[in-house]
């Protein structure tokens, strides 16, 4: 592959280069010298359409009445038929109120635990006792969602799980904290922090690794204690990571997952433990009814998108970081 | 000089060899145990109950449902694994499980890598806007219905591409590859390749690849722990039973509350004994793979995450 222009019609190679060059389109040229590139960029934008633009254009069917045999195009008209009903309908604020509290508790509380973490390992010294915590803690973030649920539950178990037993122990008789839904947040929290702290952790440790020496020479000069360092260089060389880490979790507070609650989920604590992305699939897939479930996905959808925008702008404008 | 050196103590003289050290105050030494303290804490929050959960594995039904078992096995014997692992269900779902794991990493390797590595390069015309509408879908979605009408549609419902095609490609891998072609890779190697007459494509393959071992690594060790823990998708698109990868079937046997009927007390007893114990081992079953996987692969994921993280 030449690196000019070189497919160049007999007859024309008599006029000047720039003559020859004038004919062809910024965009052809590309395409000529680059066409296996382009070629290889086909499949994967093929897949980006039909998976991920193909469904925001079905999500239309948030504005019409969906029948399968219409189909997402034929099905008629109702303008914001189901907005309404799904604003009206008793179901929505508990919906709402419940993945925001979740999302929003989960948010805060995960907030601090991976930077004491990393600020503790940054502080000690033992080799060995740092790499075996980091490791241990590190490890549960790859044990499945089933699996972390399942353990939960076996371990809250009133009769036999070690939580479960201990609980009783001091409490009072056997509780099931499993279907009690003021614990259901509780739970669902603790397990996430089990889960990702040791992970988060690890992101915090690489920026602690990329401050300046000369910043920690220079506390110790000025005679800094432990806790000074870590105030005045240690947090503050954090911040863009923890605010960028922040406006991701504030900005996805809408798309809360649908694993772990669900797997949570029993009959005796749906009264909190019910969030959107588990009503969507119960009324939409499981009911089949395709069109409270889109509407009620690209009301998400436009939130999640309005709220990452907003937070970043404020972002901007107090940090001077955002997420671009 | 002299008189005083000799009056020195023997420990101010080591602390002298051993170099200028600003001594550390006792604050500061209160500091490092209460971090200790704190280390050991995370530690024992995250072994814990780890340790409850294999002890309780090895242990007989019996022990299991009177709580006896602590961290450590009581009445070791290894029947819950026996039984566990004579389920059918639970061997097919493995099986599932490996299989979507190694066909949909190499698919989401392969549709990562096509779409980074082009969009990578800097003059290519178009470029700027593929990649735009590439990150857009990180904010934006249809949301599971439209996408679930897209996978009926396309007749992939309870079929193997069902768990293999819909989530394959994540604009995060594609950032961190387009991160990594960006800034790993000198504009001389492209030159140099380029004046030698080679195709596009050749570069690709013999010399960039080659050069992104370490970025082949940590994508795809994503898109397989992805792969191998989400029981959504199968959830979601999956009706057959023997298509079921075996975060399904665990579901199914650890969550889903099943009724066991019949027999008299002693059997039921018996019976919910043994069910107790075969959750346990059950759940070490599931994350054995996870374990035996975890000590090479913590090293190079954290580094991909830092990669992700700091340049991302």
């Amino acid at each position: 592959m030449k690196l000019t222009d070189e497919q160049v019609a007999p007859g024309e190679a008599a006029r000047p280069a720039q003559a020859r060059v004038r004919h062809s389109s910024r965009f052809a040229r590309s395409v000529r010298q680059y066409w296996q590139l382009y070629l290889l960029l086909l499949l994967p934008i093929v897949w980006f359409i039909v998976f991920r633009y193909v469904p925001m254009a079905n999500a239309i069917i948030a504005f019409k009445s969906y029948s399968p045999v219409q189909g997402v195009w034929g099905s008629p008209w109702v303008g914001f038929d189901n907005f309404t009903r799904l604003f009206s309908n008793p179901v929505f604020p508990t919906l709402l109120k419940n993945t925001i509290i979740l999302a929003g508790y989960a948010l805060i509380a995960g907030f601090p635990l991976p930077i004491i973490l990393a600020l503790a390992l940054n502080e000690v010294r033992l080799r060995f006792f740092t790499r075996t915590v980091q490791l241990v803690t590190y490890a549960p973030y790859f044990i499945s969602t089933v699996v972390v649920v399942s353990m939960t539950i076996l371990l809250l178990s009133p009769r036999v799980g070690l939580l479960g037993r201990t609980l009783s122990f001091f409490g009072a008789g056997q509780v099931d904290l499993l279907a009690d839904p003021d614990f259901f947040r509780h739970i669902y929290v603790a397990t996430d922090l089990w889960t990702t702290t040791g992970y988060s952790a690890v992101i915090y440790l690489a920026a602690l690794a990329g401050v300046d020496v000369s910043l920690y020479e220079a506390a110790k000069i000025d005679g800094a204690s432990r806790l000074q360092k870590i105030w005045n260089v240690d947090l503050p060389s954090l911040m863009p990571t923890a605010t960028i880490i922040l406006i991701l979790g504030v900005g996805n507070i809408m798309a809360i997952g649908f694993e772990k609650a669900f797997l949570f989920q029993n009959a005796l604590n749906l009264s909190t433990s019910e969030i959107i992305p588990t009503y969507v699939y119960k009324t939409g897939i499981l009911n089949a009814n395709f069109s409270l479930g889109a509407t009620i996905g690209l009301f998400n959808a436009v939130i999640s998108l309005a709220l990452l925008l907003i937070v970043n702008k404020i972002s901007r404008r107090v940090t001077g970081s955002g997420l671009w | 000089m002299g008189e005083r050196g000799a009056k020195r103590s023997r420990a101010d003289r080591r602390r002298f060899a051993r170099g200028t050290k600003v001594k550390e105050t006792r604050t500061d030494r209160a500091f490092i145990a209460i971090a200790y303290v704190l280390l050991t804490v995370f530690l024992l929050v995250v072994l814990l109950p780890l340790l409850n959960i294999v002890a309780s594995s090895l242990s007989s039904p019996q022990a299991v449902s009177s709580g006896r078992v602590l961290f450590w096995p009581v009445d070791i014997t290894l029947r819950g694994y026996s039984e566990a692992l004579s389920n059918p269900a639970i061997i097919r779902g493995f099986g599932n499980s490996i299989f979507y794991t190694v066909v949909g990493t190499i698919i989401s390797l392969a549709g990562t890598v096509a779409i980074a590595y082009p969009l990578s390069r800097a003059n290519l015309f178009g470029g700027k806007a593929i990649t735009g509408a590439v990150v857009f879908t990180m904010l934006f979605s249809g949301g599971v219905i439209p996408m679930y009408l897209v996978v009926q549609s396309l007749g992939l419902l309870d079929t193997r591409w069902s768990m293999l095609l819909p989530n394959a490609i994540g604009v995060w891998q594609v950032i961190i590859a387009m991160v990594y072609f960006r800034t790993s890779i000198p504009e001389e190697v492209y030159e140099a390749a380029q004046l030698d007459g080679a195709s596009e494509l050749r570069i690709l393959w013999q010399i960039i690849l080659p050069l992104a071992k370490p970025l082949i690594a940590v994508i795809a060790l994503m898109y397989a722990i992805m792969q191998w823990n989400s029981y959504f998708d199968a959830l979601l698109y999956l009706r057959s039973a023997d298509l079921q990868p075996l975060q399904l079937v665990l579901r199914g046997l650890l969550i889903v509350k099943e009724n066991g009927v019949g027999g008299n007390v002693a059997e039921q007893l018996k019976r919910r004994e043994l069910a107790d114990l075969l959750k346990y081992s059950t759940v070490v079953i599931a994350t054995i793979p996870m374990l035996v996987v975890y000590p090479f692969v913590a090293k190079h994921f954290s580094k991909g995450i830092m990669v992700g993280a700091v340049k991302g």
